[in-house]
């Protein structure tokens, strides 16, 4: 048995220790938000935060999760009020909204790490990918989001 | 407006029978009474509008939420017509199972060729007109006054005179017995409030938070999970499995295997996919081992100097023509495979019982989708329950191929009773796609003296999307000519007195698919770069050599205009940038492009992007702007980055690794153009990229005097900076 502190929550489970944290969070305990998009971790899709940290989580052994604190799009905010979140809504940034999970997590970890990032932060961040191409309203959503935040 | 008699409208009552899903289905049979707690739940006014009594009203969707809008856009056209309340307004699926059942009563559910709102807008807006008028009669009936004395504003019917209202939920029963009518008024479009206006997307709130739940999140009691691995050589058969070497593995369940494919089914995904690569496979490759990308090139180019192929279009004497003209201008183009690579690999989830079964994915065609599940079941169709949840990115992938589908079915019929998640791993998804088709053109164009285009020839070496999947009657290969792969040569709007459009079919093993635009991505990058080329050649500016060759076609020329007054083409452009522009029109819409671009050792800086459109009217204009961003950043992937190559008769690419596609470090400034004409309704899910492939290479070509022959740029040495 692992134990995970996941969205705040202390959970139990019986894994072996190199499955990927995102098939623990997807298929051992129905957190689905985060998605499989590559599972090499160069789409972006399964990006959780751990210790507050932007982590793709398809390539992560469960292990190296254990005791530390693991947030995902279901624990980002109770009622989709994170400044991301928001923003994302005023916009309109999502399409097929597959890799927004990821993207908005991503997003959300650059706005803790700078107050206010510039195009050239945002670009060097997210590197997420999007096939709707959405990154025309992601690049101005975080700006929006960083002075709904201000 | 009369009471209908006919028991059988009573039947349309749909019973909210909630099902494993959730969704709505179930009917009663005519002649039934009305029970009290039925009538509780909601009545059909028309069979795309749902009233319930506390006024919420649920609008059918015959079509898919792929992330363009059509939830919304669809719902804005029905609403416009039935004076609802928008915010007591909601979507939901329109269901496949009693579509078949009450037949085919929802019309096409095929979500392709940027058809959503052009094809169901009428019977759409006439739903929601009818609709008001059966409200209206039973509140004339209520209320005892003329139903030419009631006003409908918001869901309300007001009688002005006496100040008497009633809402729709109080009426909506009364309003379901009447006959519905045929040929309700439509508002004239000046008078529209609902339809043209930026209505936030109803899907966008549970994209944000990680509530939308996809086909690859599907959750049943007692589920399993599969990964499939597929025979890598198209045309080939399973040979042969060691299923004693995964024996043991923890939490696998079962392996199954059909002809050209085996899956692995285990209680977590990552351990069924873990089993499968573990799992020896041995693969018959069939016939086609040795074809090569290479090889493929060959074939098309005897495509390229065949004799006499198939003419899909013939103005004038070409012949005589060219040989008459002051200069010729020749030149051949070619563009490889591309794959759709939806970010949700293809996915579905399949539950068989009896004889019935019943499925969960995300579709483009909720009919294709009933068809092959039937058909892979051995069940009747109306023992078919299909579950269309939101897809992950469409792009013509889901539509007519339903091999996933197939396959969730198979699997669950071996597992009666057990729910089984099928998901492909994303290698299995870029090796086995329904691919953008290979093409080559030979183009040649003759001037005259003064500069004027008198002569062209387009010959066309293609594979034939057509040959493979059958889209119906009114478009079929004829006489060797697919009439997609020629579309925006053979409907070509340039006025060229003398012009032949030949066309050679050249189809190989790799299965071809509808890719977002379809046709549209390769041949409008041929065709303008060629004129442009051609501009050059004459010596003329290339907006001003197009403006007269369009002279007749004003919706075309329309849009060029916008783009080059956007532009300020007459101006030089800004310093350091060089700039290209193109014209295509497609799907029933008119596009334009400028790309603004520098290019320093081969590394090309894309400036600015300006896409213009018109779509005739538009529905929601910010979801139009969604997609002119969309199809700009799906363009100038494709056409630096995408490339599917094949060897030993299997493609080569496996992930986002070595299939690289555009990020948002090379997104360029967008600039939107909606110049709707009225008149017409146009597409806007593929038009909006089909002028920024060839604007963009003209653009290069000013910068660096090279012409781009062959995509994708990476090819060349090019990058974006």
């Amino acid at each position: 048995m692992a134990t995970f502190n996941v969205n705040a929550k202390e959970v139990k489970v019986d894994v072996e220790p190199e499955m990927p944290l995102l098939w623990v969070l997807r298929d051992e305990l129905g957190l689905t938000g985060t998605k499989y998009g590559c599972g090499i971790s160069v789409c972006g899709a399964c990006t959780v935060h751990i210790d507050g940290e932007p982590v793709r989580s398809c390539v992560l052994p469960n292990s190296a999760a254990v005791g530390k604190k693991i947030t995902t799009i279901e624990g980002l905010s109770q009622d989709s009020s994170h400044p991301i979140q928001k923003a994302w809504v005023q916009l309109q940034v999502p399409q097929c909204g597959y890799c927004q999970s990821g993207m908005i997590m991503a997003a959300a970890a650059l706005l803790k790490s700078k107050k206010q990032p510039t195009d050239a932060d945002i670009e060097e961040a997210m590197t997420n990918i999007c096939r709707c191409g959405t990154y025309v309203r992601v690049r101005d959503a975080i700006h929006a989001a960083a002075k709904l935040a201000a | 407006m009369k009471p209908n008699m006919n028991a059988a409208r009573r039947s349309f009552l749909l019973k909210s029978a909630a099902v494993s899903g959730g969704l709505l289905v179930g009917f009663r049979l005519p002649g039934i009474a009305v029970a009290a707690e039925e009538a509780k739940k909601g009545v059909e006014v028309t069979h795309w509008i749902m009233i319930h009594p506390d006024d919420s009203i649920a609008i059918r969707i015959a079509r898919s939420e792929l992330g363009q809008g059509s939830f919304t856009g669809l719902a804005q056209l029905v609403v416009e017509e039935l004076e609802a309340d928008w915010s007591k307004v909601r979507p939901e699926y329109a269901d496949v199972n009693e579509h078949i059942k009450r037949k085919r009563v929802w019309g096409g559910m095929s979500t392709g060729g940027s058809r959503s709102i052009r094809d169901s807008q009428e019977y759409l807006r006439k739903a929601g007109a009818a609709a008001r008028e059966m409200l209206v009669a039973a509140a004339a009936q209520k209320l005892e006054v003329p139903a030419a004395e009631l006003s409908v504003a918001n869901g309300v019917i007001t009688h002005k005179a006496s100040g008497r209202s009633v809402r729709f939920g109080q009426v909506a029963a009364t309003a379901a017995e009447f006959e519905v009518p045929k040929e309700p008024k439509l508002k004239d479009p000046k008078d529209w409030k609902v339809i043209g206006k930026s209505l936030p997307r109803f899907d966008i709130p549970e994209k944000v938070n990680g509530q939308q739940i996809y086909a690859a999140d599907m959750r049943l009691p007692g589920m399993l999970h599969a990964s499939v691995a597929q025979v890598p050589v198209f045309g080939g058969k399973l040979k042969g499995y060691d299923e004693a070497k995964i024996k043991g593995m923890r939490g696998v369940k079962k392996v199954v295997a059909a002809d050209d494919w085996v899956a692995v089914v285990a209680d977590n995904w990552w351990r069924a996919h873990q089993a499968l690569k573990a799992m020896p496979i041995e693969w018959d490759g069939g016939e086609h081992t040795k074809v090569s990308s290479e090889s493929i090139k060959q074939f098309l180019r005897t495509g390229i100097e065949a004799g006499d192929v198939p003419v899909a279009r013939k103005d004038g004497d070409v012949d005589a023509a060219m040989k008459s003209a002051a200069k010729v201008v020749e030149a051949e183009f070619y563009a490889p495979y591309l794959n759709h690579s939806t970010m949700e690999p293809q996915t579905a989830t399949a539950l068989a019982k009896d004889d019935s079964i019943e499925v969960w994915v995300g579709t483009q065609n909720g009919e294709a989708t009933i068809a092959a599940a039937s058909e892979a079941a051995g069940v009747p169709l109306e023992n078919v329950i299909v579950h269309k949840m939101h897809a992950g990115g469409g792009f013509g992938r889901r539509g007519p191929h339903q091999e996933y589908t197939r396959q969730a079915v198979k699997i669950a019929q071996s597992m009666p009773g057990t729910p089984v998640r099928l998901q492909w791993s994303r290698e299995e998804d870029m090796q086995q796609g329904r691919y953008r088709p290979v093409a080559m053109v030979k183009l040649r164009g003759g001037l005259d003296q003064n500069g004027n285009w008198i002569a062209w020839n387009v010959r066309q070496a293609d594979q034939s999307i057509l040959s493979t999947v059958d889209l119906g009657p009114n478009i079929r290969v004829k006489d060797g000519v697919d009439p997609i792969g020629t579309r925006v040569f053979s409907d070509n709007p340039y006025a060229v007195p003398n012009f032949r459009n030949e066309y050679a079919m050249r189809n190989t093993h790799v299965p071809p698919g509808f890719w977002r635009a379809v046709a549209h991505t390769h041949n409008p990058f041929f065709r303008e770069c060629f004129i442009d080329e051609l501009a050059h050649a004459a010596g003329k500016d290339p907006y001003q050599f197009r403006r007269p060759l369009l002279e007749k076609k004003t919706k075309d020329l329309g849009v060029l205009d916008a783009v080059a007054k956007a532009a300020a083409w007459e101006k030089p452009v800004k310093a350091g940038l060089q700039r290209g522009i193109a014209v295509v029109d497609g799907y029933g819409s008119f596009t334009a492009a400028v790309v603004e671009l520098a290019v320093k050792d081969k590394a090309i800086q894309v400036e600015r992007v300006i896409v213009a459109i018109d779509s005739g009217y538009v529905v929601n204009p910010d979801a139009v702007k969604a997609q002119i961003e969309s199809g700009i950043i799906w363009a100038l992937s494709a056409l630096m980055h995408e490339e599917i190559t094949i060897k030993d008769g299997r493609v080569e690419q496996t992930n986002f690794a070595d299939y690289p596609v555009l990020r948002l470090a090379h997104t360029p400034k967008v600039e939107s153009l909606i110049v709707p004409s009225g008149g017409f309704w146009g597409g806007i899910g593929e038009p909006p990229m089909i002028a920024v492939i060839p604007a963009a290479c003209n653009a290069i070509f000013a910068a660096t005097g090279k012409r781009p022959r062959s995509l994708p740029l990476k090819h060349e040495g090019f990058s974006y900076a």
